[in-house]
């Protein structure tokens, strides 16, 4: 099977921008008059629903910031009432509050089918066995793969991350043939693999779909060569809908966006002018076939390229680049959405400490860490070890309470860390992707 | 009649306590007893000085966190057995040591012990109520 669906997937440019204008005018008209803040926003711009004719008119449309999910935090931005909201996931926001998305039964059917177009481009059929190694629950990456798996009729494995051992087991003796997790998972999975015993050869794996976080090519060579499988990179964000909005195919020459239900737009970060194709820029989506949270023009913050040119597998899905780095200070560590600012807040709140702090990320083995550096304080400060050791440990649960994963926490002395005149330094990675 | 200790924050790093020690040195600060509690990370330097408020000030100005804490001086007989004394009296009553060290210099026939507690007030009384040397300021910032 090449694609899931041909008729959309290899469909003409011309017959995609007649079905892409009509999608994004009901959009448009949908989050009109659901959405109060869309209205505001709109008025304020002297756009009315009539005035866009096309994606041609894309442009005259406002911009959704992650910021207004959050000002509008739970469900201020959903278009639908909640007695057709089927579904809730959340990510972590920049102060802790989470970014609240919500589905229809439609957005759910719509999702499984890029998934499932997702899945297939990496080699998935209904015999496959699929090993979903992302997280279940409220991030948006367990659940996704889930359900596109189940569509295409594949057996799903719901295993969920962590455990190891148990993961190496099971797809060796269940017979997984694709598995789905991040990248950084992958390649702990294929060092333990070494460790375990078992051989590649005694496994059924072809191919694996990687995502949520940033991973080079070197590494993706690394997971290939390690685990004798093709190795997809696939993108997505659950305020657009999750896991499944781009996927690599086989030639993996760039992300196809599944642009039918999401429309790709390259902004210039700064100016917010829309760049000429080819550009790089910040990557923006209009959601246009969502029914609970429709987005117009979401900032990804997302730095990728964009190329209309046919694909070689036959696709033509507009390709997007690699993400290569991102515009704001937001970091992806172990698939989780970390922010400065919400390291700066729990110290703020714990009020003993001042916000002289330095993140520093690293990938230890193959997993990332995160190191937090305090400069001690006059009022922090004891004579005995054993108190400023509950402090570190204070410091270290707070922040692993905010961010949901595990850091290591560093008293370093005052002024050590380098103040700068301009935007201050919070973040040294040190990842190699 | 508590002694002033001064208590310094040191990551744990090359040369800084060659830093502190050559501050003090500068000021002409006189050490008369130290130690170090450490762990992976920092430290904490723990002296005992001729001119205590001198020290606070020029470390401050240098930039190190550090406190000043009351810690009792006591004078044991240099002989096996001396210390045990003073201890089974402060524990015969209670009394916990959180950290003690002793000092690097000595007075006649006594070796000289640096005590914190949680209750030095108490502390003192007991060791002084038992026939223990307890150091006055004035002697120990003048050793």
């Amino acid at each position: 099977m090449l694609y899931w669906n041909q008729s959309r997937e290899c469909m003409p440019r011309e017959e995609m921008q007649k079905l892409q204008s009509e999608r994004l005018k009901k959009t448009v008209k949908r989050v009109y008059h659901n959405v109060p803040f869309y209205r505001a926003k709109m008025q304020a711009k002297g756009v009315e629903p009539e005035d866009i004719k096309g994606i041609e008119d894309l442009s005259k449309l406002p911009f959704t910031y992650k910021q207004d999910l959050r000002d509008n935090y739970p469900y201020g931005l959903f278009a639908a009432p909640l007695s057709e909201i089927v579904r809730i996931h959340a990510s972590s926001g920049t102060t802790g509050k989470k970014t609240v998305v919500g589905y229809t039964r439609n957005d759910l059917e719509k999702w499984s089918e890029v998934m499932a177009r997702t899945l297939v481009s990496a080699g998935a059929v209904k015999e496959s066995v699929i090993q979903v190694a992302y997280g279940y629950g409220l991030f948006t990456g367990g659940l996704g793969a889930h359900y596109g798996a189940e569509k295409i009729g594949a057996s799903v494995i719901p295993i969920s991350g962590g455990n190891t051992k148990l993961q190496l087991e099971i797809m060796k003796d269940f017979g997984t043939t694709l598995l789905a997790c991040t990248p950084s998972y992958a390649l702990y999975m294929a060092e333990e693999l070494e460790e375990s015993g078992i051989k590649p050869g005694e496994l059924k794996l072809k191919s694996g779909v990687f995502g949520a976080e940033p991973w080079s090519a070197a590494m993706r060579d690394e997971i290939e060569r390690r685990l004798g499988i093709m190795a997809i990179d696939i993108y997505g964000l659950s305020e657009v809908i999750g896991p499944g909005v781009a996927t690599e195919c086989p030639c993996k020459c760039g992300l196809h966006v599944q642009e039918d239900h999401f429309i790709p737009e390259i902004i210039d970060p700064d100016t917010e002018e829309l760049l000429p194709a080819g550009s790089t820029g910040e990557l923006v989506f209009s959601t246009v076939t969502k029914e609970g949270l429709p987005l117009l023009r979401y900032r990804t913050r997302d730095i990728s390229s964009l190329d209309y040119e046919k694909c070689d597998c036959g696709r033509t899905l507009v390709r997007m680049s690699k993400v290569t780095g991102r515009t704001d200070d937001m970091l992806i560590i172990r698939g989780v959405n970390v922010f400065p600012s919400q390291i700066e807040s729990v110290l703020l709140e714990l009020g003993e400490t001042a916000p002289h702090y330095l993140i520093i990320v690293d990938r230890i083995g193959k997993m990332d860490a995160l190191e937090i550096w305090v400069e001690m304080t006059q009022t922090l400060f004891s004579d005995e070890v054993k108190k400023i050791e509950d402090m570190e440990r204070l410091i270290r649960k707070r922040v692993e309470e905010t961010l949901g994963i595990s850091v290591k926490v560093k008293l370093v002395e005052p002024k050590s860390i380098q103040r700068s005149e301009g935007k201050a330094k919070r973040v040294i990675d040190k990842r190699k992707l | 009649m508590f002694i002033k200790q001064i208590s310094v924050f040191l990551e744990n790093k090359s040369g800084r306590l060659a830093e502190v020690t050559s501050i003090l040195g500068g000021s002409n600060i006189d050490i008369s007893a130290l130690s170090i509690a450490d762990t992976t990370d920092f430290g904490i330097l723990r002296l005992i000085v001729n001119k205590p408020e001198e020290a606070e000030e020029v470390l401050r100005k240098n930039g190190f966190t550090m406190s000043i804490t009351n810690v009792l001086a006591i004078g044991v007989k240099d002989e096996p057995g001396g210390l045990a004394k003073a201890l089974k009296v402060l524990d015969g009553a209670n009394t916990e040591i959180e950290y003690m060290y002793a000092f690097v210099s000595k007075k006649d026939d006594e070796a000289l012990v640096i005590l914190k507690t949680g209750q030095p007030d108490r502390a003192e009384e007991i060791l002084k109520a038992n026939g223990i040397n307890v150091l006055s300021s004035d002697q120990v910032y003048k050793l």
